[in-house]
Parts: structure tokens; C-alpha cells; sequence
């Protein structure tokens, strides 16, 4: 199973088996991570599973389709490597992503 | 608090598994038991009118944490149950099936139903080919029927009448929507927006009828099957399918017949406490003071809910979190992205931003210059600015807020 690590904006790291094909939101949730609301449930509506992702995985990622970057424009303290995690999919190619948790969500 | 202490939450849906989960997390030291109704795992509700509708979503995506999350919480799972009694000067919970348990604290959060047709209830209800929808249950007896080419007659153009429309029309179902108000989503938007529904769903080939009362249904030779629907200026309407979307009823009666202050849903202060002290309620079930509107309001809303749920579980462990979002909802209709923040009820005038024809504006619910709400379709940047115009109550200058020329975001003060 693909690796995922999650740190939340305290420090504390996550380090999860994830299933291909869920998304990064998905598995934080069943894995009870605390800071990721996803209050829509992943309908890309709410921005509040924002993550910034390591900067070396960026590139390795599909980018973010028009939905999300406008929900992106507008999530508290957006950066360059945003990302909504209800929209990030676990993939082989994924292993061993690390998402950080920004200030908002704690 | 201790370990010995057992918090029972009644309902499994997004309030109760968030409730259970929260209070876990912040600390409840002693069992947690999340009582529903349904056989399945607490799972995303707003999918049932869409993707999952639309068969693009799997069962095992739909559920809102996996089993193995409930376990690492401690959170014991009685699905497929329901609590028929409560005595509180017991705290004392009596099932269906005879068994009871006492409770050291207790969660609301029971949700609603869907409001019956009247016209219905002489038989129809219960024909093969008539569903409300609110549960994966009902989806699922819907689906084998939601074929392309099947007449499909929806009454009630609210949300999920016309969510159910749009993913039937992708299927090649002829679809009819029956509203009895003169326009569809009349009790939440303005006029100019409800015809700018009404036209996006004509233009893609619903049968659009507003105005007209469902007064009575005809079944077939084994009583088992609708085949008409009777409409009050005398149409009829031949179908294979009905489905009814024409509100909720939220469920109270158990609240109700134990005394808890329920009034069109149990009472709850900005905390989520009902009148019991030993009791917390959260989600489509309650009714609360909002300080925003200055009366007292329901909400069918999922982050209502998960709101509402989290401050009960800091109540639960003793702590004060306080209810202070503001409402907004979503609904996915076709390509278009409605998101609503805010109640309108009171407006004096509506502003609209942007453009009908291009389908991407936002309509502005004014009372003087406060926002009391904002409807924004394929506007997501203007959705988020309209989320604080409306909680930081910012009044705003309507020549500007017209003007595209001027960015949403230079009406808000600097920061």
C-alpha cells in the first residue's frame, strides 16, 4: 500500500498506509487525523481539507483541475503548494507523499 | 467523567458519527455508543441526489470514516437499531428490540424524514415505483427503475427534486418536475434566480411545472405500480417512476414525548445543550438562537451539522464551543456549482453581479446595506468573500457590489 505521511501544523506526524484510488482526505479521516474537516464530505465546496504538499512532490502530482484552484484562491492562508486533499488521489506514484496541515485547520 | 460513564448517541448520520468521534477526541474518558437506524456505516448524505444516484460512486466510497477509524476511537457501532423510549429521570434508554441501558449522557442527533405527500398516503406511498429519497436504502430501491427512457415524475422542485432531475436527464430519463409554488426553490432564492433554474433545467429537456398541486395518483390492476399522476388543473401524467421531494420532518418525537423543549426541533442553545443538562442535540433535529438573524432557526445542512455535533462533544467533556458559523449549503446541478451562504428570508432588495446568460454570477439578498445572503453559481472566489460579507455582517455599497469592475475583495475592509 502506498505510503502517505500527514503533519499536522502542531508537528505531529502521521504516517498511513493508504488505499489506491481513495483520496488523501479520505484516508486522513479514517485515520482520525485531526485537522482535516472536510466539511462537504470531498465535493471540492469548502476548502477546509486544505494542505500544503512537500515541495518536491508538486510536480509529481496531477495539477489541480479549475475547481479547486478557485477554491484554492480562496482558502485562508493559501501558498504555491496548495492543494485541497478531498481532490488528491492515492496512487503507486503517490507513495510516500508528505502533506502538511496549514494554521487554520487545528 | 469516567470510565464507567457511557455517552449514547442516537442518530449515525454526519451529526451523531462526528458527535461520537469528537467527544473521543477531546477527551471522553468512558464508553461511546452511536445508535442508527440504518444497516450501513455512517456515510456522505448529499451524494444520494448525485454521484450516487447516478451509480458513479461505489458503496465503500460513501461511508464517512471506515470501520477501523470507529474501533481506533473506541466508538461501539449499534447500526440497524432504534431507540423506541427515553425516561430521563431514569437515563434510561429502551430499544426496539426490548433491550435497555442507561446513559450517563446523551446525544441527539436524529436527523429528519422526508415530509409525506398527502395525496399519497391513500396507497401510492407504498407502490413499487414511489420513493422519497433520504436514505442509501432508498437510492437503491430507485435505481433498478432509473433507466434510460423511463418516465420519471418528480414532485417538489426544491434541492433534490431538481438534483434528481439533472442526473436523470444525463441518463435519458423523460423527466417532469410538478412544484406547487409558482416557482421552483421559491422557499430559498429569489424570483430571477428560480427562472434562471427553471430555464437551465428546460433547456436540457425537463418538463418543468410550477404552480400545479399533485391531488391524487393512479395504480395499476395489482395496486403495486403508479402508473399516473393526477395534477390540480386536471393533467395527468403517465410515469414509471415517481420520486417526492417536498421537505423534511425532523425527528423529535422521542425528545418530545420525554419532555425535552422541542419546538419545530429540540431546542438547543448556541452550544448545542437542549433543556437537559444531560442531553446535547446536533444537526437537522434541533432549532437554536442564531445571534446573525436575531431568531430562532432549523438548518438542513450538512456543515451545520458537523458544526453543531462538534460543539455538543466539547459540551459533553464539559467544555463551551459556541455555534457560530455562519448557514451555507451547496447543491450540483448539471455543470453548475450553486453555493449559497446566508438566510434571505427578510431581504429588501436583490442585487445580481455578473451574468444569467453566461451562467456565472452571484445574487446579493439585501436588508439596507447588510448581506443577509448570497446565492453564487460558478462564482467559487466570490462564494468565499460572500461567506464573510454575510458573518461579519460588512455593510457594503450597492453601486459597488454591481460593478464587476471592482473586485468582491475591495469591499471587504483591509485587513
Amino acid at each position: 500500500m502506498p505510503q502517505l505521511t500527514i503533519i499536522e501544523w502542531s508537528g505531529k506526524e502521521h504516517h498511513l498506509e493508504a488505499e489506491t484510488g481513495q483520496s488523501v482526505m479520505q484516508t486522513a479521516l479514517d485515520a482520525l487525523v485531526p485537522g482535516i474537516m472536510a466539511d462537504c464530505g470531498g465535493s471540492c465546496s469548502c476548502a477546509t481539507c486544505h494542505c500544503y504538499v512537500d515541495e518536491a512532490w508538486v510536480p509529481r502530482l496531477p495539477p489541480p483541475e479549475a475547481a479547486e484552484r478557485d477554491m484554492l484562491e480562496c482558502a485562508l492562508d493559501p501558498l504555491a503548494n496548495s492543494r485541497l486533499s478531498c481532490q488528491l488521489r492515492v496512487t503507486a506514484q503517490s507513495d510516500g507523499l508528505v502533506v502538511r496541515l496549514p494554521r487554520s485547520q487545528v | 467523567m469516567s470510565s464507567n460513564d457511557l455517552l449514547i448517541v442516537i442518530g449515525a448520520g454526519h451529526a451523531g458519527a462526528e458527535l461520537a468521534v469528537q467527544a473521543r477526541e477531546g477527551g471522553w474518558p468512558g464508553r461511546i455508543a452511536l445508535v442508527g437506524d440504518e444497516p450501513a456505516l455512517p456515510y456522505h448524505r448529499p451524494p444520494l441526489s448525485k454521484a450516487y444516484l447516478a451509480g458513479a460512486l461505489a458503496l465503500d466510497a460513501m461511508a464517512l470514516k471506515s470501520r477501523a477509524a470507529y474501533d481506533k476511537a473506541g466508538i461501539e457501532l449499534m447500526l440497524g437499531r432504534r431507540v423506541v423510549e427515553l425516561d430521563r429521570s431514569a437515563a434510561r434508554l429502551r430499544f426496539e428490540d426490548g433491550h435497555s441501558t442507561q446513559y450517563s449522557r446523551l446525544a441527539f442527533a436524529s436527523g429528519g424524514r422526508p415530509r409525506r405527500l398527502p395525496a399519497a398516503a391513500a396507497g401510492a406511498d407504498a407502490a413499487e415505483n414511489f420513493h422519497y429519497l433520504r436514505t442509501m436504502a432508498d437510492v437503491d430501491r430507485i435505481r433498478p427503475r432509473f433507466v434510460a427512457g423511463a418516465r420519471l415524475a418528480i414532485v417538489g422542485g426544491g434541492y433534490v427534486g431538481l438534483e434528481v432531475a439533472a442526473v436523470a436527464i444525463k441518463h435519458g430519463l423523460k423527466v417532469t418536475v410538478l412544484e406547487a409554488a409558482s416557482r421552483v426553490l421559491a422557499r430559498v432564492t429569489a424570483p430571477r434566480v428560480s427562472s434562471f433554474y427553471e430555464q437551465v433545467h428546460r433547456e436540457a429537456g425537463v418538463d418543468v411545472r410550477t404552480g400545479v398541486q399533485v391531488d391524487g395518483f393512479d395504480l395499476d390492476t395489482t395496486g403495486r405500480l403508479v402508473t399516473r399522476v393526477h395534477c390540480s388543473d386536471g393533467e395527468r401524467i403517465e410515469c414509471d417512476l415517481v420520486i417526492a421531494g417536498i421537505g423534511l420532518v425532523p425527528n423529535t418525537e422521542l425528545a418530545a414525548a420525554a419532555g425535552l423543549a422541542v419546538d419545530d426541533g429540540i431546542l438547543v442553545d448556541a452550544a448545542s445543550r437542549s433543556s437537559d443538562p444531560a442531553i446535547v442535540a446536533a444537526g437537522d433535529c434541533t432549532r437554536y438562537h442564531s445571534a446573525l438573524y436575531g431568531r430562532s432557526i432549523r438548518l438542513e445542512s450538512v456543515p451545520n451539522a458537523l458544526e453543531q455535533a462538534r460543539c455538543a462533544a466539547a459540551a459533553v467533556n464539559g467544555n463551551e464551543r459556541l455555534h457560530e458559523a455562519v448557514p451555507w449549503f451547496w447543491s450540483d446541478q448539471y455543470e453548475l456549482k450553486l453555493k449559497m451562504v446566508g438566510l434571505s428570508q427578510g431581504y429588501d432588495r436583490m442585487l445580481l453581479r455578473g451574468s444569467l446568460e453566461q451562467r456565472s454570477f452571484s445574487a446579493f439578498y439585501l436588508k439596507g446595506a447588510q448581506v443577509l445572503a448570497v446565492d453564487t453559481v460558478n462564482r467559487v472566489p466570490e462564494f468565499m468573500l460572500a461567506k464573510r460579507l454575510v458573518a461579519e455582517r460588512i455593510a457594503v455599497d450597492p453601486d459597488r457590489l454591481v460593478d464587476e469592475g471592482v473586485p468582491l475583495k475591495n469591499l471587504l475592509p483591509l485587513a
